[in-house]
């Protein structure tokens, strides 16, 4: 029966549970740090750095997802480089993420007095120092709100690595359902159940952490 | 040879000229004033003086160092040279007393322990051993100014910096700046640049009145309240000590 098979199903749902868990680990992983790169030198790097890290936060931004992880997976393959199915993925997730929080950052940095780099400066700090102890403790604070936003975007937009064949959640699930097409919304269902209480939990987990890390007195920006 | 040297200091935003030739000298421990009509270039003289802004020509000198010198390591020197902003520019993201300690930590690299207990023996001396936990946000106006000045204090500089110290107070919470500023006096150097009076003439070895990009007149506090040589000089300061709320400024 349906329920059976459902049940006999959720070993392999969770299999692709785990991939899709470490797509999103690691691309947001790369998403953040390549981002937190990209919006300091956008905003304290030499004109021409910045002028390139805005063309490549326009391209990564302009092109549909599935594009990028085309080109990311059969394009080196052309030139006799192969990469796997989950590395192509979590590069493109990483690649088009980090133009997102580039963004995110940025504009963190930007709301942030200059009056605090003076003081840096004031007392002797470096600008490396004045970035590192004063600028990015406040910029990662007030990121946290567009960061975990993005963070969910992220992680449901894992499952269109199943278009160049990784095994995760929505993978496993095509291949219960192929065999059973009968259970295709129930599966679809479960799912996207699945999906939602990843979002719902890390949600609350980042809201506890923006509340933990405020700075008191200090409002940051709603969640969007 | 003088403990602070500014000699002929231009500085243009914008191909306007705000500075104009602006020289003067300190003494250690010396306090001077500067005082002036808004726009007159006194907080981009300051600034003029750290290299916040550096000067288009004309030479800063400090204990025989040239500060203006491109080849001068300009960290080092600003750890000499103490700011108080008008806006206090605490760092929103750290402690009162973490305010204090960050650049003994992460400039003079003093270990963590050493740092907060130097810290703290700084906000005593401004009077806030109460307040050490507390975020600048959680702060009154006062308290936030007397934490810039533990903050620069600790960094043990010849001269301190003032810039307008307490325009951004209520009236009520002046007092207990300007009774912090004169605690100091004659135990480090202080250039202020302010439109307290009372401050000028008790504290203030001598009284700098700039105009237009220029030092206009400069003497002892005496000497400029009750004789400045120039008209100018005396119609400023019989305005200001009207607006100041000072008794009478004499002229
Ligand atoms: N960073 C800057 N860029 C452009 N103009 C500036 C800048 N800083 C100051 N100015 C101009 O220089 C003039 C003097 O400013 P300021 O030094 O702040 O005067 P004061 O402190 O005596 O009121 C003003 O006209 C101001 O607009
Ligand atoms: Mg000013």
């Amino acid at each position: 029966m349906g329920l059976e098979t459902i049940v006999t199903s959720l070993p392999r749902l969770l299999d692709g549970l785990r991939v899709t868990i470490g797509l999103t680990v690691f691309a947001v992983c790369l998403g953040t740090i390549l981002g937190l790169l990209l919006a300091l030198g956008r905003s304290y790097g030499k004109r021409a750095l910045s002028l390139f890290i805005n063309l490549y936060e326009k391209i990564f931004r302009g092109i549909p997802l599935l594009v990028i992880i085309f080109i990311i997976y059969f394009g080196p393959s052309q030139i006799g480089f192969n990469l796997d199915p989950f590395s192509a993925a979590i590069l493109s997730l990483g690649l088009r993420s980090a133009a997102y929080q580039a963004q995110i950052f940025r504009g963190s940095i930007e709301s942030i007095p200059e009056g605090q780099i003076s003081a840096s400066y004031s007392l002797g700090m470096t600008k490396i120092k004045a970035i590192r102890y004063v600028i990015l403790p406040q910029v990662l604070r007030l990121s946290i709100p567009g960061w975990s936003n993005e963070f969910t975007i992220l992680l449901k937009d894992t499952s269109i690595a199943i278009s160049i064949g990784v095994i995760e959640l929505m993978r496993q699930g095509r291949y219960i359902y192929v065999r059973e097409p009968d259970l295709a919304l129930a599966i679809f269902l479960l799912i996207a159940f699945i999906y939602f209480l990843l979002v719902i939990t890390t949600n609350k987990s980042l809201s506890y952490l923006e509340k933990k890390y405020r700075m008191a007195g200090y409002q940051t920006e709603a969640h969007r | 040879m003088h403990m602070l040297e500014v000699k002929n200091i231009h500085k243009s935003y914008c191909k306007v000229e705000i500075l104009k030739g602006v020289s003067f000298t300190m003494e250690k421990g010396e306090t001077k004033v500067i005082i002036g009509p808004s726009g007159t270039g006194k907080s981009t003289l300051l600034r003029c003086i750290n290299q916040l802004s550096p000067p288009d020509k004309g030479e800063v000198w400090l204990d025989g160092e040239e500060v203006t010198n491109p080849k001068t390591n300009i960290n080092k020197i600003r750890e000499k040279i103490g700011f108080v902003f008008q806006d206090f520019n605490l760092f929103n993201h750290l402690s009162a007393l973490r305010n204090i300690s960050i650049g003994l930590e992460k400039v003079k690299g003093i270990e963590k322990e050493e740092a907060r207990k130097r810290a703290l023996e700084e906000l005593h001396r401004v009077g806030l051993d109460a307040q050490a936990q507390q975020y600048p946000a959680q702060l009154s106006g006062g308290q936030k100014q007397r934490v810039g000045i533990a903050r620069a204090l600790a960094m043990d500089p010849d001269i301190i910096l003032f810039d307008e110290p307490t325009s951004a107070l209520d009236p009520e919470l002046i007092g207990d700046v300007l009774d912090v500023m004169k605690s100091l006096a004659g135990k480090v150097a202080m250039l202020v640049v302010t439109h307290e009076m009372g401050f000028a003439r008790n504290v203030a070895d001598e009284i700098i009145f700039m105009e237009g990009g220029v030092i206009v007149e400069q003497g002892p506090p005496k000497e400029m309240f009750t004789n400045a040589k120039l008209a100018r000089t005396r119609e400023f300061l019989g305005r200001i000590g009207a607006l100041y709320g000072e008794e009478e400024t004499g002229g």
